[in-house]
């Protein structure tokens, strides 16, 4: 177990500072300075001075050193598109509010996800079942914005039931944290179905049976805690699913979160906040996924935490 | 015991061929469609697909209008004889422009599936075949590429390279390949240690006659599984990048595009110039996604879902 999660913990390190050096070396790869604007140069001491004071007068090995050496002090620089903010500051400002919005989201998607992939198993082949999957299809085919769209045009337009956008009271939350939940329901619902029926068919559900318990404690204690142990692998990419969808969610409903952020660093192409949020969002996901790995050992006896050489 | 003559009649002849195959042998193809046949979602998908494909051809040219051409009488106007998916705010016709995006999205989608195909088949062959030291190497490698979040990765790519169909392509198929990899190693390993390869292995088979007869024919459904997949993936991410600002730029259409310009329309009540792109989009995505589904229990009827 130990052994695992160092290892497992090492990758984790390794990938990351892999997604630090590519994003590092690929935003100093982009030809031009990120102060020229359409072609107006600046004045050249002005441009020297904020080449000095962005580092960027220096050779890029050593620009890299002083990125890391930063990062290790968990400082993502300076804004370059607006010089008084910093990109620490706008993480401050902006990732509570992604992160209420995701959390409700991959929650609601979970809860709702399990439910209804469970309702389906149980009515195997029966209205409810066809009509959960054909929910499960169109959840992974329609994209979230779409379902945005769609929302607002009839619960805030049409019939005026919620405000149309930007954030603050729990109304504002419901429409985008719907729309992102939408396809992550779907694929919950799908595997969860799956694995319930093939649960629903193994002999100690029957011994169960035989026993005398009642249907709810056997679909509770005896079928579910089996089946949804794969949707635990699935979390991982589940919430990086959710994080980076919330971009264009964020953006749709006008919400000030770290999508609004990024959004307006790629269309500024301030390349410190492009950078900065990579970084904050990879090293969360990185983590979130070495988390998952390691619990999912945990509530898994069953799976031997060695990596064997035949594992895909 | 009385032993009379006709307990000794010689067994009549038809009997011998009791054991012989009457019905004739399916190829793995044949068999695979007499199954997708039976699925009567996966065909309707697959008939979508072609469906689209034909208009994608000739879409642009049946409506009479060019998916440039820019007139400011004709700003925002509703679906009519004329302009059957009515115009945007530049007078540009809907349904010229939505066909035309289709060969972008569908190009989009098909050739990053076929990179990530060659690339990851490829990859994913040699490090399952050969084994060992050198699979392990490369399975490292893939196992970190594996953690980086993908979409952030395609972002990334797209700032530094600048939006374009090209680099849209690259941007995908840079990070894309690695899961068809993951896959195919894993297909190839397994099969590699199975019986009837050894089986193979000790009657003098090549290594080549080996990858040719058993290992292809064996992994070939899965992977087209996983190539029609990923097509509608891929043209999910280009409307999601066009969406940002990222993918496709004007005059050029791709439904990632119409669908981010079409979206004050919920507003203003142009309801067409969002409905029909996020409609194709949708449509495209269903049928690939029912077809992908239809191929897998067609291949693999072992691992329903």
């Amino acid at each position: 177990m130990l052994s695992f999660v160092f290892r497992r913990f090492i990758s984790m390190i390794v990938t990351l500072w892999l997604i630090i050096t590519l994003t590092f070396f690929l935003m100093h790869a982009v030809p031009g300075s990120p102060f020229e604007k359409e072609g107006k140069a600046l004045n050249e001491a002005v441009a020297a001075n904020l080449n000095a004071y962005y580092n960027l007068d220096k050779p890029l090995l050593v620009q890299y050193g002083l990125y890391l050496q930063k990062l290790l002090q968990f400082d993502l620089g300076p804004s370059i598109a607006n010089s008084s903010d910093t990109v620490n500051k706008m993480i401050a400002r902006g990732f509570p509010v992604s992160f209420q919005l995701g959390l409700i989201s991959v929650v609601f998607a979970i809860v709702t996800g399990i439910a209804l992939g469970v309702i389906a198993a149980l009515r195997h082949n029966r209205l409810i079942d066809y009509l959960a999957m054909i929910i499960a299809v169109i959840g992974i085919s329609v994209p979230s914005f779409v379902v945005a769209s769609l929302l607002i045009k009839y619960l805030a337009v049409e019939w005026k039931l919620l405000p149309t956008a930007t954030w603050g009271t729990w109304q504002h939350v419901i429409m985008p944290a719907l729309a992102l939940a939408f396809g992550p329901i779907a694929i919950i619902a799908r595997l969860t179905r799956t694995n319930m029926l093939e649960v629903l068919t193994q002999e100690y559900i029957e011994t169960a049976r035989a026993k005398g318990l009642s249907p709810a404690t056997i679909v509770l204690k005896h079928a579910l805690r089996n089946a949804i142990l794969p949707v635990v692998t699935l979390l991982g990419a589940l919430i990086a699913n959710v994080l980076t969808g919330s971009f264009v969610i964020e953006k749709i409903f006008a919400i000030p979160g770290m999508g609004k952020y990024f959004v307006a660093g790629i269309n500024n192409r301030d390349y410190s906040v492009i950078m900065g949020t990579t970084v904050f969002y990879s090293a969360l996901l990185i983590f979130l996924m070495f988390v998952v790995d390691v619990l999912y050992g945990i509530i898994d006896p069953r799976i031997k935490l060695h990596r064997k050489e035949s594992e895909g | 015991m009385i032993v009379s003559d006709d307990l000794f009649i010689p067994m009549r002849k038809d009997n011998l061929n009791a054991e012989a195959i009457v019905r004739p042998q399916l190829t793995f193809w044949q068999e695979a469609w007499l199954r997708l046949r039976g699925n009567k979602l996966a065909l309707m998908g697959l008939v979508v697909i072609i469906l689209l494909g034909v208009m994608a051809t000739i879409g642009p040219m049946i409506s009479g209008h060019e998916y440039a051409k820019q007139s400011i009488i004709m700003k925002n106007k509703p679906p009519s004889e004329t302009n059957w998916f009515g115009t945007d705010d530049f007078g540009r016709d809907v349904f010229t422009r939505v066909w035309y995006g289709a060969r972008i999205s569908l190009f989009v989608g098909l050739t990053a599936a076929l990179i990530d195909f060659f690339i990851g088949v490829l990859y994913g062959g040699i490090a399952g075949y050969l084994g060992g030291r050198i699979d392990n190497i490369m399975m490292r490698f893939v196992d970190i590429l594996y953690g980086l979040p993908y979409l952030l990765v395609v972002i990334l790519l797209m700032v530094v390279m600048g939006p374009g169909l090209l680099t849209i392509i690259i941007a995908l198929s840079a990070t894309g390949w690695i899961g068809m990899a993951r896959t195919v190693r894993g297909q190839v390993l397994q099969m590699k240690n199975s019986e009837y390869v050894l089986a193979a292995k000790t009657m003098g088979a090549k290594p080549f006659y080996i990858i040719r007869k058993h290992l292809l024919p064996n992994t070939i459904g899965i992977i087209i599984v996983y190539v029609t997949l990923s097509v509608p993936s891929a043209i999910f991410s280009e409307a999601f990048l066009s969406f940002l600002g990222l993918g496709i730029q004007a005059p050029m259409a791709s439904w990632g595009v119409m669908a981010n310009d079409g979206l004050p329309t919920i507003l203003s009540g142009h309801w067409w110039r969002l409905f029909f792109p996020a409609f194709l989009i949708s449509l495209t995505m269903l049928a690939f996604n029912v077809l992908g589904d239809g191929l897998r229990d067609a291949f693999d009827p072992k691992s329903r879902r």
